[in-house]
């Protein structure tokens, strides 16, 4: 698979990363020559093969519904580059 | 529902997916408290806000509480189900992505039976019930260039609970959302909470020519937050296709939101990207196994839910099914009446309960909880009642003094002399001397002016303040002006 | 007397234990070389003063005989590793001013066992590279100096380049690494030290930054095989933080050292010879095999015949990851952000500032191999394919305890050479990402010197939370290489 300038503008846009323009076609090359390397994968027969997702031979431990945690409006905003009133800000967000 | 247009007949197709809050103590996946109305960001641990190296580790009383909403619903229960992420960017998803389940939900098909007005009943399929982390809050009128963000929400359980297609009419629609709560409250499993959020709508709708069954493009309304909004929605969504389609347009398929205000929906600028959600199993968390043991035990647990408690109020108590729909609506009231009608004539206790108890109940700051009448006084009222202590119009009366006092109906007849007379000597009495004083009425009676009879009763009930018994006073008049 | 820097973990706490020095002497040792030796890059950030006061407090806690496994020992940190307070940026711009409110499980377990830290090492930013290249706060450069070219600067590996070049320079004496497809291994290689990627599961991840979930694990970086079976054993253990870590009690790794490997099989996997593996990386193997038969234990050819598809496989399953675990850095909570007009204006503008251009890159191709249309030829192959190689592993271990590959097909390279193409690049990882896609443990040990001076080393892989056979068969590799060779300056 090789990826076009466009392909790779929608990629960065999925990504949320800004990409300039002149910077798209080289980007595209590195991206389609990734991509061209593992692509070799197609040849591997995975008929029957169920995907692994882990490897940790375990089930999901469960914890029991106690509060824990929480109540720390302080710590949880001290590092926010932008804070007010106890609140995350944001660039305004049209609905 | 069939909606006429200008080139013929339409039918509404109509999917929903409700998002219930699960009520738990703590969050899906860390220990930050789940209370509504907290201060801004009080209930956030690390891991809800998305912070560096926070891991998810599951609450086993949400799973509980997903396998009990699913066998509430008749529902298949998936043994075997996987937490996947959902990957998208917006100011209240912390981490980039929401912990949902994808193709391996923890419930799969069911049923719910919809009760509509006609009194038929209508089975709609369920699709699905999984598992998923609330978003935060986005505040966005707090100041004029900036939108704040509460992550208290983030992380809280959500069951996304998604229909078949399988609703026809608005309401349709809002019988389900009726039925809906009215399982998830019996189950405990969410309160059903629509103005706190705590179970939201999206509606799926499309419109299709009457006699056709294919599918048409469908628009999805976001987040609507009453019962009667919903079906505003949909009736005015619906009715937007079909203009669309009969001046020749097409729908774009889109997510749009309802303005209760103007009663509109309109297209949500937020959700104009293209999204591709790239879900993945989550590495972080394992599948998640639940042993048949478990759901056996959960089932073992489970309250008798609304259809089987109506179907079992109509031929144990011969209650009507209109009368037993409204007294099962809720657990607690269900419950009230089984109370009231235990040992009693089953008509009258539901009377009662649906007639001056409802009444009561809503007329002042009362719950469940605290009752503006006990359900041990209620039926007492009723058997003094039966006894003939008291009159039908006196337990009106006694009813108000329970409601003020909280005192034992007994107490109260007895305190305030409410006592019924049926001492045929003392009406009797009372009788004579009201005809005595009216002897021009009396001959107009006697002259065959029937009606009249009825101002001697109202006459007689006044002199004994209401005490006499009813049924012995028109028996008595009718005796009198005979002889 | 020997510089209380160049003792091993071991001798300093039993030097300790008799007095000998205090943890404070220690410290102020490691700190002053810490200082002198900046110009290698090793840390992102000292914190000689909270050493200070930890190795004081190390001190009193002796005097009261509490004693932990690690009591006064001086260790660096990776600064991909959250620690309480200290500034952690996982070596990018977009985590830079980041103190965390919280301490990961593994360095709190390290500071629970008496130990002292030193700061916060550098590595790959988050972690993604073989070369320490890719910091955004500069380079770390190998200790090793090439003997035909002592002016080169040579890479130390990564992305625990900062961890293993501050254990060769004996400026920490030990080290956290993390490892996702070589990370421990291949600068533990490079640097002629020692380190162990254990099992999945092993460690807890919590407060780790991560890179790739189902693969990151953390381990040891030490001087020699002991250290790091002591320092492991303070570092392992199950965590109900984190879903992922296994519930199994914590070995005492120390004790599998008995040197006794007579009658144990060793798998020498046939596909690890790719053409063009370089001679002196094969010698050293042979070596190796050679050592081990020496002390009673049985080479046998294994077949791992999904090998060469492991690093296709890692190149679409760490990234496809890492492109949803990157998502939360945002500049919305934390770390760096630049203001845009709208919020996505924002994230875009705070997002490309903020990483490198490898980060970048992982994460578009992370981002491409989930897409719709894409999931199934790229991410859920992958997956499969992860299954086989992983089931190679499970069949060779049938018949064989362990398992001995060289650790890298080449010694550190220069700090121009190998970058321009990402796949080459990636080719470092080519012995260790099979391991890490099978959650295997894998223990890299120097074993002999090319012919330009520089560190060679040798890889166990051993069985599912059999570290202890894996730290048995490399107590004994170890005595036999006798590798005392030292990087320049120490
Ligand atoms: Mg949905
Ligand atoms: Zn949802």
């Amino acid at each position: 698979m090789s990826l076009d300038k466009k392909a790779v503008r929608a990629i960065a846009e999925l990504a949320r990363i800004e990409i300039p323009d002149e910077d798209l076609d080289h980007l595209a090359g590195e991206l389609s020559g990734i991509l061209q390397f593992v692509e070799q994968l197609a040849e591997v027969d995975t008929t029957g093969i169920a995907p692994m997702s882990s490897v940790a031979d375990l089930t999901l431990p469960l914890r029991k519904d106690e509060v824990t945690d929480g109540g720390q409006v302080a710590a949880v905003l001290a590092n926010a580059p932008d804070a007010d009133d106890g609140f995350f800000t944001v660039p305004k967000v049209v609905e | 529902m069939i909606i006429q247009g200008d080139t013929g007949d339409w039918e509404i197709v109509i999917g929903l997916e409700v998002h219930a809050q699960v009520i738990s103590k703590s969050k899906l996946f860390s220990g930050a408290a789940t209370d509504f109305g907290a201060e801004p960001n009080d209930q956030v641990s690390f891991v809800d806000a998305g912070f560096p190296g926070m891991l998810p580790v599951i609450n086993e009383k949400c799973v509980e509480q997903a396998v009990r909403t699913g066998l509430g619903l008749k529902a298949k229960i998936n043994l075997t189900s996987v937490f996947a992420r959902k990957n998208y960017f917006y100011a209240d998803l912390p981490q980039g992505y929401q912990i949902s389940q994808y193709d391996m939900p923890i419930v799969g098909e069911g049923t719910l039976l919809i009760d509509l007005a006609d009194g038929s009943s209508r089975a709609i399929g369920i699709e699905r019930l999984h598992l998923e982390q609330d978003a935060g809050k986005s505040i966005h009128d707090m100041h004029p260039s900036k939108s704040y963000i509460d992550l208290n929400r983030s992380g809280v359980a959500l069951m996304e609970i998604v229909s078949k297609p399988d609703m026809r009419s608005p309401e349709e629609a809002g019988a389900y959302l009726t039925k809906l709560r009215t399982i998830l409250r019996y189950l405990e499993t969410c309160d059903g909470n629509m103005q706190e959020g705590s179970m939201r709508c999206d509606a799926n709708v499309s419109v299709r020519p009457v006699g056709s069954t294919e599918l048409r493009t469908r628009c999805e309304i976001k987040n609507v937050n009453s019962i009667r909004f919903v079906q505003q929605a949909i009736e005015y969504e619906a009715r937007r296709h079909i203009d669309v389609y009969e001046n020749g347009g097409e729908i774009r398929q889109e997510t749009r939101l309802f303005d209760s205000a103007k009663g509109e929906t309109r297209s949500m600028r937020s959700k104009e990207h293209a999204h591709d959600y790239r879900y993945f199993p989550d590495p972080d968390l394992l599948p998640l196994v639940v042993a048949q043991d478990f759901v056996d035990g959960i089932q073992a647990t489970l309250p008798e839910l609304p259809d089987d408690k109506k179907a079992r109020f109509m031929t144990d108590f011969g209650l009507n099914s209109y009368d037993a729909g409204v007294l099962v609506a809720e657990r607690a009231s269900a419950d009230f009446f089984e109370q009231v009608a235990a040992g009693r004539d089953a008509k009258m206790a539901a009377n009662w309960v649906m007639g001056d108890f409802f009444a009561a109940m809503n007329s002042g700051d009362y719950s469940w909880e605290k009752p503006p009448v006990s359900a041990v006084n209620l039926g007492k009222m009723i058997d003094l009642i039966k006894d003939g202590t008291i009159s039908t119009r006196l337990a009106k009366d006694v009813f108000i003094f329970m409601v003020e006092t909280g005192k034992d109906p007994a107490i109260i007849v007895e305190e305030k002399g409410l006592k019924q007379v049926t001492d045929t000597g003392a009406i009797e009495k009372a009788i004579d001397e009201i005809m005595a004083a009216n002897p021009d009425k009396v001959a107009e009676v006697k002259a065959g002016k029937d009606k009249l009879m009825g101002w001697f009763v109202g006459q007689v009930m006044k002199a004994t303040q209401g005490k006499a018994n009813p049924g012995m006073l028109n028996e008595l008049i009718v005796k009198k002006f005979q002889e | 007397m020997t510089k209380l820097t160049n003792l091993t973990i071991a001798q300093a706490r039993d030097k300790m234990a008799k007095g000998e020095f205090t943890a404070l002497e220690l410290t102020e040792a490691h700190i002053t070389a810490m200082q002198a030796k900046r110009s290698l890059g090793a840390y992102i950030t000292e914190t000689a003063e909270q050493a200070r006061e930890e190795a004081k407090a190390s001190d009193l806690r002796r005097q009261a005989g509490q004693i932990g496994a690690l009591e006064g020992i001086p260790l660096g940190i990776k600064d991909l590793f959250c620690t309480k307070g200290v500034q952690t940026t996982a070596a990018s711009h977009i985590l830079e001013g980041f103190k965390p409110p919280y301490e990961s499980t593994v360095s709190g377990k390290l500071k629970a066992a008496g130990s002292v830290m030193l700061g916060k090492l550098n590595l790959d930013e988050f972690a993604m590279g073989s070369s320490n290249m890719t910091s955004y706060y500069g380079k770390v450069v190998n200790p090793w100096k090439s003997k035909s070219d002592p002016a080169k600067l040579l890479v130390p590996g990564g992305s625990s380049g900062g961890s293993a070049a501050a254990v060769a320079a004996r400026i920490a004496m030990g080290a956290t690494g993390t490892d996702t497809g070589g990370s421990i291994r291949q600068p533990a290689a490079f640097c002629g030290i020692t380190g162990i990627k254990p099992t999945y599961g092993r460690c807890s991840r919590w407060g780790i930054v991560a890179f790739a979930s189902s693969l990151d694990q953390a381990g040891p970086m030490a001087r020699d095989v002991r250290d790091c079976a002591i320092m492991l054993g303070s570092m392992a253990g199950h965590d109900a933080k984190d879903s992922t870590s296994a519930p199994l009690p914590v070995p005492n790794f120390e004790a599998a050292l008995t040197g006794d490997i007579r009658g144990l099989k060793v798998g020498i996997p046939k596909e690890y010879r790719p053409d063009g593996l370089s001679d002196e990386i094969l010698r050293v193997w042979e070596q190796g095999i050679e050592w081990l038969k020496a002390a009673g234990a049985t080479p046998v050819e294994i077949s791992l015949p999904h090998t060469k598809y492991a690093l296709p496989t890692y190149y679409i399953v760490a990234p496809a990851e890492a492109s949803s675990n990157l998502a939360r850095y945002d500049g919305l909570r934390f770390g760096q952000r630049v203001e845009g007009k709208t919020l996505d204006d924002m994230y875009k503008k705070s997002r490309a500032a903020g990483f490198g251009s490898e980060v970048r890159r992982r994460i578009m191709i992370g981002t491409y191999v989930l897409s719709a249309g894409y999931y199934d030829a790229y991410y859920s192959k992958a997956q499969k394919v992860r299954r086989l190689i992983a089931e190679d592993f499970t069949k060779a271990f049938q018949d064989v305890d362990v398992i001995l590959t060289p650790t890298a097909p080449s010694a550190a390279f220069g700090m121009d050479e190998n970058t321009d193409d990402p796949v080459t690049m990636w080719l470092n990882d080519v012995f260790t990402i099979p391991t890490s896609l099978a959650g295997l443990p894998g223990l890299s040990l120097p074993a002999g010197l090319n012919a330009d001076g520089l560190p060679l080393g040798l890889q166990l892989i051993g069985r599912p939370f059999d570290e202890e056979t894996v730290f048995k068969v490399a107590g004994v590799m170890e005595s036999a290489a006798n590798f005392t060779a030292l990087p320049e300056g120490v």
